[in-house]
């Protein structure tokens, strides 16, 4: 990382979150409802497939695992705004009835949330929709909150927060890295 | 404007002679990705909401029009409509002072259609912020025919170097043979063309394209057979260019037995559209085995919403990471 | 001109005149007539009182240019051109004497449209402008326009040009017809059943989606007008020869005795069809721009004397014309104030010399029409051109003195730069080092 960022997380501090996250959607969804973890690209998706394991090993379930990307449903397209170009959404279930609880690496503004959800309702009806995210940094823009957070962290607007999961090699964490403000 | 390498930063698509393959490799894999929209259960987006487009279409089209019509709605864009009859054109207006005015009321697109070469370039060149989509031209080009014809070929075929294109037919008039020739060049393919001399237009060698008299010659080896339409109005204008239908379909129209013939076993066969069945087709070819005309209508849908989606800065604006955190 | 002028002394100069062949620094006195009193060095001495004495050293001093080809659009389309601005246009270009072809409206096919032509160019002044006359009534390719009365009124020669004689018959009858009257057929050589299209035919037709147009459409015309000159006598003069077909046709017909003679235009010399790529309506002309072996071709036949002289089918539209689709535009180009330029760019590229060049200009149209201008000498009047050679001049076509401005070249960089041009002794066209001034603007200096 450069030298202006500041480590959050460590590798091992990710992966305690992340426990924590799955332990908490466990007893927070009833078993009755079939559950879904629908990782928002990029960022979310290496997240909702590690918590999908986790919610497996203490069910014995496996939860139907989807990636949304919401490139087409963005409210900033037109900003000027530098964009992630487009991905493919991937949702191999019927919505309909499903607990959807959408998985993103850092919640911001929210915008990035609205606009998951508005793509969700185009694929079906789900039960209910939650959000689960390692880094809460501040910042919304919208009345949206998560139900499921690994780390509350202060930061500035201009900061940008970095998320890796440990793998081989890769020691991983969360980094805060100092924008030009 | 010059195309950056993996992306598609235009204002406008006038042709794909001018395009790198790299920009036509981004706008065949955007479309890609939006052939997967058109599958869902509800199939609009709301990426181009607030923008609107106009279909200046100044030559008659059913096909193009509404599978242009059909992306744009798809992206949620507001759709206005202009036909040859509807236009000031026909009172005498010029096809620039039409667009002015139309440009004047702030659209974000217009999509051309336009029976003289260059139209859609005289467009762009004189309305410097509106994107112009070229939706045939002349003879010139017919970019969006010829990228789902394209991403047709990528899906069946699995790629293009290497592989050997015939395209039969009457290529002097065509803007869907040449938007196909420069397309295909330039993503490594190798291009044949077929039929009377009369209707071969000079000059092809120069973009490596092999000119064959007969069917007998161009079919073999070729992995796709791209079959044009003939128009009944270049017998009747004093062209000469050949006798009759009955004597171009014996020579130049494709059927199964010519096929069984000459052909590979998986050869695929194309048609722009509308067949004119027993011409240039055998009646029930185009839904034979061979045939994958519906697949490239259903491609073209998937085409243009890439291209509405990329020129109105989809990507132009949207080039790396900046989404909130 | 009837109104004396001051005698004049052009000193120091470089006077090249191919008629004589001279090419060397002198002085040119002008009389009060207009007219050349004498070409010498050091003629300071020997002037008259009051003589104006003009400073031209280090500047080329040649005859007032020859084109045998231009049209004025008086009568009737006086808003692309009218024959004021078009000899304004003109002597800007350092033209003194411009033939101007019939296609008007009402057509030059009669004496009176004629002498109308000629008596808007007497009220203007700024040039010699001679009408060329319908071949036929109205230009309609049917039957011989009262060509004997046109002459009589101040035509020197007969065209449709714009329209090509397809009528073999019309054609022969024209050229023994003129023969017998001494005055040549200028023929616009293109086969209408071949040349459907709006370009040349070749490989930018073909990636630009337009129709083409074969070579052949001019060289299937040529064969059977030269043919017809053979078999009539007549002077058949090719106009704005475009192909290397033409060119050799005329070339093997020239060896063979037969009067056909042929000009070329500073597009056809200078561009290829490639300039039509972008689809700019003012690359569209009739015969269009060719294939660069064309081009060579017809600078080959400008430098074995093939091709006689240089014209510029000034042919001006207004934007209503030109600004659409290039299918739908007008043909032509408009051509006095750059055609000097186009020229010495060619000795600049060493594909001409100047004595050549200038000829082309001057004596070439003249002798082939049998004309009185393009040379100098004591006697003859005093049409003169002053050319700085080391300076250039940007195309701006917002600053032409023709009232159009469709012109390929816009843009362009053109070496060399016309500073003066007198016409009968008097000076109708002055560059005072930031704009050119025409007419009574220029005398007055």
């Amino acid at each position: 990382m450069t030298q202006n960022s500041k480590q959050i997380l460590d590798g091992e501090g990710v992966e305690r979150c992340l426990k924590r996250l799955a332990s908490e959607i466990v007893d927070d969804c009833d078993p009755e409802v079939p559950l879904a973890l629908v990782g928002i690209r990029s960022g979310g998706m290496p997240l909702a497939e590690r918590l999908a394991q986790l919610v497996e090993v203490a069910t014995n379930r496996a939860p139907s695992l989807g990636a949304i990307d919401i490139t087409l449903y963005r409210d900033d397209l037109y900003t000027g705004l530098e964009k992630p170009s487009l991905g493919e959404t991937v949702l191999p279930f019927a919505l309909d009835g499903y607990g959807v609880v959408l998985v993103d690496d850092v919640l911001f503004t929210g915008r990035t949330v609205r606009a998951a959800m508005g793509e969700l309702h185009d694929y079906g009806r789900p039960r209910w929709i939650r959000l689960a995210v390692l880094v809460d940094r501040g910042h919304r823009e919208l009345p949206i909150q998560a139900d499921f957070v690994g780390r509350r962290v202060e930061s500035k607007a201009s900061d940008r927060v970095q998320v890796e999961l440990k793998r081989d090699g890769v020691a991983g964490g969360a980094f805060l890295i100092g924008g030009q403000a | 404007m010059a195309g950056t390498s993996g992306g598609f930063a235009r204002k406008d698509l006038l042709g794909l002679k001018d395009l790198s393959a790299e920009e036509i490799g981004h706008l065949l894999d955007v479309a890609e990705q939006f052939r997967g929209l058109n599958l869902r259960a509800v199939k609009k987006v709301p990426t181009l909401r607030g923008k609107s487009v106009i279909h200046l279409f100044l030559e008659p089209s059913t096909r193009t029009k509404t599978s242009f019509d059909i992306a744009a709605k798809r992206l949620s864009a507001d759709t206005f409509s202009i036909s040859g009859s509807s236009s000031s054109t026909t009172k005498g207006e010029t096809l620039l002072d039409t667009a002015k005015n139309l440009a004047a009321m702030h659209p974000d697109i217009i999509i051309l259609r336009h029976k003289r070469s260059g139209g859609a370039a005289l467009l762009a060149r004189e309305l410097p912020h509106t994107s112009i989509v070229n939706a045939g031209d002349g003879f010139c080009e017919h970019p969006t025919q010829g990228l789902l014809d394209l991403l047709t070929i990528r899906r069946s075929i699995g790629g293009f170097r290497g592989r050997v294109v015939s395209i039969v037919g009457d290529i002097m008039h065509s803007r869907v043979a040449r938007s196909a020739i420069y397309g295909l060049r330039t993503l490594g393919a190798e291009v044949r063309v077929c039929g009377p001399r009369t209707l071969i237009p000079p000059g092809l060698d120069s973009l490596g394209v092999e000119a064959h008299d007969h069917l007998e010659t161009a079919l073999p080896g070729a992995d796709v057979v791209m079959m044009l339409r003939i128009q009944q109005e270049r017998l009747e204008r004093g062209g000469h260019y050949f006798p009759s239908t009955r004597e171009y379909s014996r020579i130049w129209g494709l059927n199964r037995s010519k096929l069984e013939r000459w052909a590979r076993k998986d050869v695929i066969v194309m048609h722009p559209g509308p067949v004119n069945r027993g011409v240039e087709l055998e009646p029930e070819l185009a839904d034979s085995r061979w045939s994958v005309i519906l697949d490239q209508v259903e491609n073209g849908v998937a085409v243009r919403m890439a291209v509405l989606y990329l020129v109105l800065g989809g990507e132009r604006a949207a080039r790396s990471e900046g989404r909130g955190q | 001109m009837s109104n004396a002028i001051e005698p004049t002394l052009l000193q120091g100069g470089r006077v090249v005149d191919p008629a004589s062949g001279h090419d060397g620094v002198a002085d040119i006195l002008i009389g009060a007539d207009g007219h050349i009193v004498e070409l010498a060095p050091g003629l300071a001495d020997q002037c008259p009182a009051r003589t104006q004495i003009v400073d031209v050293s280090g500047r080329l001093v040649v005859p007032g240019f020859v084109d045998l080809h231009t049209h004025l659009r008086e009568p009737g389309h006086e808003y692309k051109e009218t024959v004021e601005t078009g000899s304004a246009s003109a002597v800007a270009g350092g033209f003194t004497t411009i033939l101007c072809m019939a296609n008007t409206n009402p057509v030059n096919d009669n004496g009176a449209v004629t002498r109308y032509i000629v008596s808007q160019s007497e009220a203007c002044g700024l040039a010699r402008v001679l009408p060329i006359g319908a071949l036929s009534h109205g230009m309609e390719g049917k039957k011989l326009a009262e060509i004997g009365d046109m002459l009589a009124n101040g035509a020197v020669a007969v065209s449709d040009d714009g329209l090509p004689v397809m009528d073999a018959h019309l054609m022969r009858r024209a050229l023994e017809y003129c023969a017998g009257l001494g005055v040549p057929v200028i023929a616009h050589e293109e086969d209408t059943c071949l040349s459907g299209g709006c370009m040349n035919e070749g490989r930018v037709s073909t990636l630009l989606g337009l129709r083409g147009i074969p070579d052949a459409a001019e060289d299937v015309l040529v064969s059977r007008d030269i043919i017809l000159a053979e078999l009539t006598g007549g002077h058949l003069h090719v106009a704005h020869v475009s192909t290397a077909g033409a060119v050799r046709l005329i070339r093997e017909a020239q060896a063979r005795g037969v009067h056909v003679t042929t000009e070329v235009t500073p597009h056809h010399f200078t561009l290829t069809d490639e300039a039509v790529v972008g689809y700019d309506p003012d690359t569209r002309m009739a015969p269009p721009l060719r294939s660069e072996e064309a081009r060579q071709a017809v600078v080959e036949g400008l430098r074995d004397g093939t091709i006689c002289c240089i014209a510029t089918d000034h042919a001006p539209h207004s934007t209503i014309e030109k600004e659409v689709e290039f299918e739908l535009s007008a043909c032509g180009v408009v051509g006095l104030e750059t055609a000097w330029g186009l020229t010495y760019r060619l000795v600049q590229q060493g594909e001409l010399d100047l004595m050549t060049a200038v000829r082309l200009l001057t004596s070439g149209p003249s002798q082939c029409f049998g004309l009185k201008t393009g040379t100098l000498g004591p006697g003859v009047a005093a049409d003169l051109v002053v050319i700085d050679l080391d300076a250039s001049t940007p195309v701006e076509v917002d600053e032409f003195h023709s009232r159009s401005r469709n012109s390929p070249f816009k843009g362009w960089e053109l070496p060399s730069r016309i500073e003066r041009t007198l016409f009968g002794g008097r000076t109708v066209y002055l560059w005072d080092g930031a704009e050119g001034r025409v007419g009574a603007e220029a005398t007055a200096r």
